[in-house]
């Protein structure tokens, strides 16, 4: 085996290939070459490390400096100084943004963002070459496996899997164990274990980043899912929107079939098994699990009744059993520690950890995993770094579009399945998108209908046409045209549309509505009996006005108007023409007088 | 199967395990409003207008698919569950064309009664409406996207009874509509007309292409010699338009009532039946005998020609080549007819009532006018003669019964049988016994033959020959047969009737909607009961057919029959 004198970490997760990482590594590996580093440098493409909005990132071990933002033009730097010279690059690293004076954090181990978190799942991600099943393997990759195929029946991999208290990741909470019981159970020679990787919320990437950053672990989850309930054949189901998630798949399934770890007669014990993927058009509705296993069998994706469950009569009509990808990705670690080990992790009825999508107003945008039971501030406050600029925290959206929004003050909710429900909000697949004062809460709502709404699959009443009618009633309000008596018509939509839609998808539908009402009631009245929008955001309700008093016709505010919206003469203040405005806010922003407002 | 028992708004009842919550309710006589649900058909739950409350559930379920479990409590009528239903009727209502006025489905749609049943007296959820184009490209069916609440009923009929899957659902959220395959326009796809959508749509978005007012222009202006027809199953359906029971038959004061429309010759297509007959039973011996293309297939169903052309286009040679007796009767009627009435053939309208959508786009196929001009000018469905009808005040119930004219309004048994699955066969059977035998035959019903199986085979003695005969009806069922027969599975057919519509003509895409499960059967043996009362049975006997040929035709399969009576296929695409 090859010894390296260091190990050269390049984050090639979507976010960081975004920002140019692979420009970033091959000018890396060129640097290395020219100074005849090759040989004893070894360079490393990981997964996603989880700080996705400071990328490239490159990491240097065995110092574990951390650098972040890295431009072709640093390499040089990075290659001559620290690696040739052992000098790290100062300038390059990770920044404490909460701190008032910049101070740099040389250490990966010391950032808050990481030393807080607790990573089971995303243990690999951002550490091993996702592409190379070795890597994966002396991580202790696909020892639970063999330990289930030769030591284990599959009732006691569903009972170590029912003891760890493991619930679907997915959304829904649904104790996994149970669910693998029923497969276990059902009837049938042929039967199906499916992995759901359509993730779709808007700004949720914990899947794609696990099946970029780690495929293996989801194929041994796989293996021992499929082994429980007796199945020889499983489906990765992919949304064809995650490209490098279904090219390091396509790899990783390759690689596993070459060490014979699928196929006939896995580690002599008589298991076959054969994994496969099914790309999905990324139909938002198609994460709802009958809709899924249409969508496999080549039909449009739509729910069909329940019953018959897929444990009953899934894919093809064989009973199938379907699991988030976070969820299978557990397996693994749970069955090679034990369920007392994995128990050890959480609280009560919300065992071992979460892995969340943290974006919008907040410093650090990333990839967390924290336990379960942490509180909402511990993740947002003292991980992500709380909301930058300056600004006041207003709410957090949990759950994506089936969610809800949580105030600030109930910031120090332990994160659990049932404390995000009693709040209107819900685990949802774990997308958490932070918001700061200048968020209008109405038209928070508006998005999150405006997204539901068109991935309706168009089948029940109530969601095809309800979240559409829900959703002008929105539009109206933040185009300045609200009237008395729509938001008791949303409430009675949203409580109908709730109550007898077909699926998650309409049921949960109104959420965003339901629970921007239940903490900001205030922000719709504004809206529609003051015509305000608080936050200032809603452009149908907003004026731009210049000061007279503070103009002093200097006419930049006239020049740089993309509409030519303003017009004035010298010696006499600026006037703006409203129904010409757009409310841009960019003659706010140009003129040196603060003569201009917006309200 | 077990008996479970549970709570409906506070009642016990027990039925089979099983048993849905809407079929149970039904039993206490608690009426669960249903809009999507079709029994057996269209069981999907989507439209949410039957949603109940079952306690424990944490969301309403549609009655028309859940199951009963036993000590279940149910509630239909809770102020939770009529929010929902009415929400839901009224969304429907908000996305649908406001113009139930001048609807063909005025006082005829499922919705409309729904909203009145439910007491809806505005539109509260006002909003965009999905716009999308009228599609009048077929010859038979109009397709007004307008109307349609997505209830997916035409999907399934198409798609579950005859196999052909013209429509689907497509695009998402609110956009999401029915459409044609590929999206193009209906006459441009495998769709066979048969008309099936338009029984089952709820509302107006599915109906026929009308020929009321075609119809009724010509009867007004004088120099028109108006003559119609009408069909063996017309005669059975027409009475349940005027309240009368599925079955009744109302020949006489249909022919009555069409002679106060201003019809100037009222016929029988039982009549061109009967002729049909002696066509094709000779067309066959002639195969069977001189070693043609077996077995051969009845072609007087257009809908079913035009899915043999689309799906199975290897086997048009199997197909007679007797044109319907739609097609035949207006041959005649412009020839024949006009001769022996001294008319010049330019002056008769010919118009023909029919069960059947796809007779519409049968008249316009080539080969249609060799009259010299287009045989039959339009096609009334049973469902527009009643419509024709009420607008001219007349009350069928009240009519005293007439008699069709001469010479083709004489007709048998064997003619009016037609108009059910397994007639023809039944009617060619008779006939070919007696011409091939020269014996009379024993007994003249073919039981084997009727009622609604999908497929029925038998073997019938024919003097040394043994003669094995198919019968299917609805396209899923025919396919299933030509598959057999393709593969080899089946190889020893002489003759196969086949009929798109369940239940033969009786089912037919223009014949009344009904929500009677029963309604075909009884249309069948009112059938079978005029055919019954019947002085002649069989089509050889029928006076009027032997006339034809002594003056006109010469003899069946003559050079002037073929020019006349027979016709051409065409292999379409998939």
């Amino acid at each position: 085996m090859q010894l390296y004198r260091a190990h050269v970490l390049v984050c090639g997760g979507t976010g960081c290939v975004t920002s140019g990482c692979m420009d970033v590594h091959a000018e890396l590996e060129k640097q290395l070459e020219k100074n005849g580093l090759s040989e004893e440098i070894n360079v490393i493409v990981t997964g996603c490390v989880g700080t996705c909005d400071i990328g490239p990132i490159l990491m240097v071990y065995p110092e574990a400096i951390f650098y972040q933002k890295v431009q072709v033009e640093d390499v040089a730097e990075i290659v001559e100084e620290h690696i040739l010279k052992g000098r790290p690059v100062n300038r390059l690293m990770y920044q404490d943004k909460t701190s008032e004076i910049a101070e740099f954090i040389e250490k990966y181990y010391d950032i808050d963002f990481f030393n807080r978190q607790t990573r089971i799942v995303l243990r690999n991600t951002g550490v091993i070459d996702s592409t190379k099943i070795d890597e994966y393997i002396a991580r202790d990759g696909y020892q639970a496996i063999a330990k289930a195929l030769t030591e284990m029946k599959p009732i006691e991999v569903v009972e170590e899997i029912k003891k760890s208290g493991l619930r679907g990741r997915g959304g829904g909470g649904f104790p996994a164990g149970i669910k693998l019981e029923l497969g276990h159970k059902a009837d049938g020679d042929q039967k199906y274990m499916i992995c759901n990787a359509d993730e779709g919320d808007p700004g949720a990437f914990m899947d794609r980043s696990l099946l970029e950053g780690d495929p293996h672990s989801i194929i041994e989850g796989m293996m021992l899912a499929s082994y429980a309930i007796g199945a020889n054949q499983g489906y990765v189901y992919v949304r064809a929107e995650y490209p490098l998630a279904v090219d390091r798949l396509v790899t990783a399934i390759k690689q596993a079939k070459e060490y014979g770890l699928l196929g006939d007669n896995i580690f002599g014990s008589g298991f076959n098994y054969s994994l496969d993927l099914r790309v999905g058009a990324g139909a938002f509705v198609c994460g709802e699990e009958t809709a899924l296993m249409h969508s496999i069998e080549g039909l449009r994706g739509e729910p069909t009744p329940k019953p018959p469950y897929p444990t009953d009569a899934g894919v093809f009509g064989y009973p199938s059993v379907i699991n988030n990808v976070e969820t299978i990705a557990n397996m693994p670690q749970i069955i090679l520690n034990g369920s007392d080990w994995f128990n050890r992790f959480g609280v009560e009825n919300n065992k071992g950890t979460k892995v969340f999508a943290v974006a919008g107003n907040i410093l650090n945008t990333g990839l967390v995993e924290v336990e379960l039971g942490t509180t909402l501030r511990t993740v947002i406050f003292d991980i992500c770094g709380g909301v930058p600029n300056g600004k006041k925290f207003k709410a957090v959206q949990i759950g994506g579009p089936s969610g809800g929004c949580i105030p600030a003050e109930y910031l120090d909710t332990p994160i659990t399945y049932d404390s995000l429900t009693s709040l209107g909000a819900m685990m949802g697949s774990g997308g958490l998108i932070v918001m700061d004062e200048d968020t209008c809460m109405v038209d928070l709502a508006r998005f999150f209908l405006d997204f539901t709404q068109e991935e309706s699959c168009g089948k029940c009443t109530p969601c095809r046409i309800g979240t559409k009618r829900m959703l002008e009633i929105l539009e109206r309000i933040t185009e300045g045209h609200g009237q008395p008596g729509d938001i008791e018509k949303l409430e009675e939509l949203a409580e109908s549309i709730g109550d007898s839609s077909f699926c998650g998808l309409g049921r949960a539908a109104p959420n965003p509505i339901l629970s921007t009402l239940r903490f900001f009631r205030d922000e719709y009245e504004a809206h529609i009996d003051g015509h305000k929008c608080p936050a200032g955001i809603c452009k149908g309700l907003l004026n731009v006005e210049i000061i007279e008093d503070k103009c002093r016709s200097c006419g930049i505010c006239a020049r740089i108007c993309p509409v030519n919206a303003i017009a004035g003469q010298r010696g006499q203040p600026y006037v703006v023409d409203q129904d010409t405005c757009t409310r841009c806010g960019l003659c706010i922003e140009s003129c040196p007088f603060d003569a201009i407002s917006k309200h | 199967m077990q008996n479970v028992t549970l709570t409906i708004d506070g009642r016990q009842v027990t039925v089979p395990e099983g048993t849905t919550v809407l079929n149970a309710a039904k039993e206490l006589g608690i009426d669960i409003p249903t809009l999507c649900y079709l029994p057996k058909i269209n069981e999907i739950g989507a439209c949410r207008v039957c949603v109940v409350e079952i306690e424990g559930a944490r969301y309403l379920e549609p009655s028309c698919i859940y199951q009963v479990r036993d000590g279940m409590v149910v509630k239909t009528n809770s102020h939770r569950v009529r929010q929902a239903r009415q929400i839901n009727t009224e969304l429907l209502l908000s996305d649908h064309a406001h113009d139930c006025l001048v609807c063909d489905r005025n006082n005829n749609c499922d919705l409309q009664d729904l909203a009145a049943r439910l007491g809806i007296r505005e539109y509260r959820f006002e909003g965009v409406k999905n716009e999308a184009e009228i599609d009048d490209s077929s010859e038979s069916i109009y397709r007004d996207p307008s109307k349609c609440i997505n209830c997916r009923r035409c999907i399934a009929v198409c798609a579950e009874v005859q196999g052909v899957h013209a429509l689907g659902a497509a695009e998402r959220g609110f956009e999401t509509g029915i459409v044609p395959a590929q999206h193009r326009p209906l006459a441009d796809i495998s769709c066979v007309n048969c008309g099936q959508c338009t029984i089952v749509c709820p509302t107006g978005a599915l109906t026929e292409v009308s020929h009321v007012t075609k119809v009724a222009r010509a009867l007004g202006q004088k120099q028109k010699h108006v003559v119609v027809q009408t069909a063996p199953a017309v005669r059975v359906s027409l009475g349940e338009e005027f309240g009368m029971k599925p079955g009744t038959n109302v020949q006489g004061k249909m022919v009555a009532a069409l002679r106060q429309l201003g019809f100037d010759g009222v016929f029988d297509t039982d009549f061109s039946a009967d002729l049909t007959i002696m066509e094709e039973g000779t067309e066959l011996i002639n195969r069977i005998q001189n070693g043609g293309v077996l077995p051969m297939i009845t072609s007087c169903s257009p809908g079913w020609i035009k899915f043999i052309e689309h799906n199975f286009p290897d086997m048009l040679p199997n197909l007679s080549t007797c044109k319907s007796p739609q097609q035949m009767f207006g041959a005649l009627a412009k020839t024949y007819y006009a001769d022996k009435m001294g008319i010049d053939p330019k002056d008769i309208y010919s118009v023909s009532i029919m069960p059947c959508t796809a007779k519409k786009f049968e008249i316009t196929r080539p080969d249609m006018d060799s009259s010299g001009y287009q045989d039959v000018d339009a096609v009334l469905t049973t469902r527009e003669l009643a419509k024709l009808i009420k607008s001219a005040g007349i009350d069928l119930a009240t009519l005293p019964d007439e008699e069709y004219d001469d010479p083709l309004g004489i007709s048998t048994g064997a003619g009016v049988i037609f108009g059910a699955t397994g007639g023809v066969m039944e009617a060619a059977l008779r006939t070919a016994y007696e011409v091939i035998t020269g014996e009379e035959l024993p007994k003249l019903d073919f039981e084997m033959l009727r009622g609604l199986k999908g497929v029925k085979q038998a073997s019938v003695q024919v003097g040394d020959l043994t003669v094995n005969v198919a019968v299917a009806h609805s396209l899923v069922k025919a396919r299933e047969l030509m598959e057999k027969i393709q593969s080899g599975e089946i190889d020893d057919l002489h003759f196969i009737e086949i009929m798109a519509c369940l239940g033969g003509c009786i089912g037919g895409g223009g014949q009344p909607r009904s929500d009677d499960p029963y309604v075909r059967s009884k249309r069948i043996s009112g059938i079978y009961t005029a055919d019954k009362d019947m002085k002649l049975r069989k089509s050889h006997e029928n006076p009027a057919v032997q006339q034809l040929y002594k003056e006109f035709l010469g003899e069946p399969n003559s050079h002037k029959a073929h020019e006349l009576l027979h016709t051409h296929y065409i292999e379409r695409e998939r």
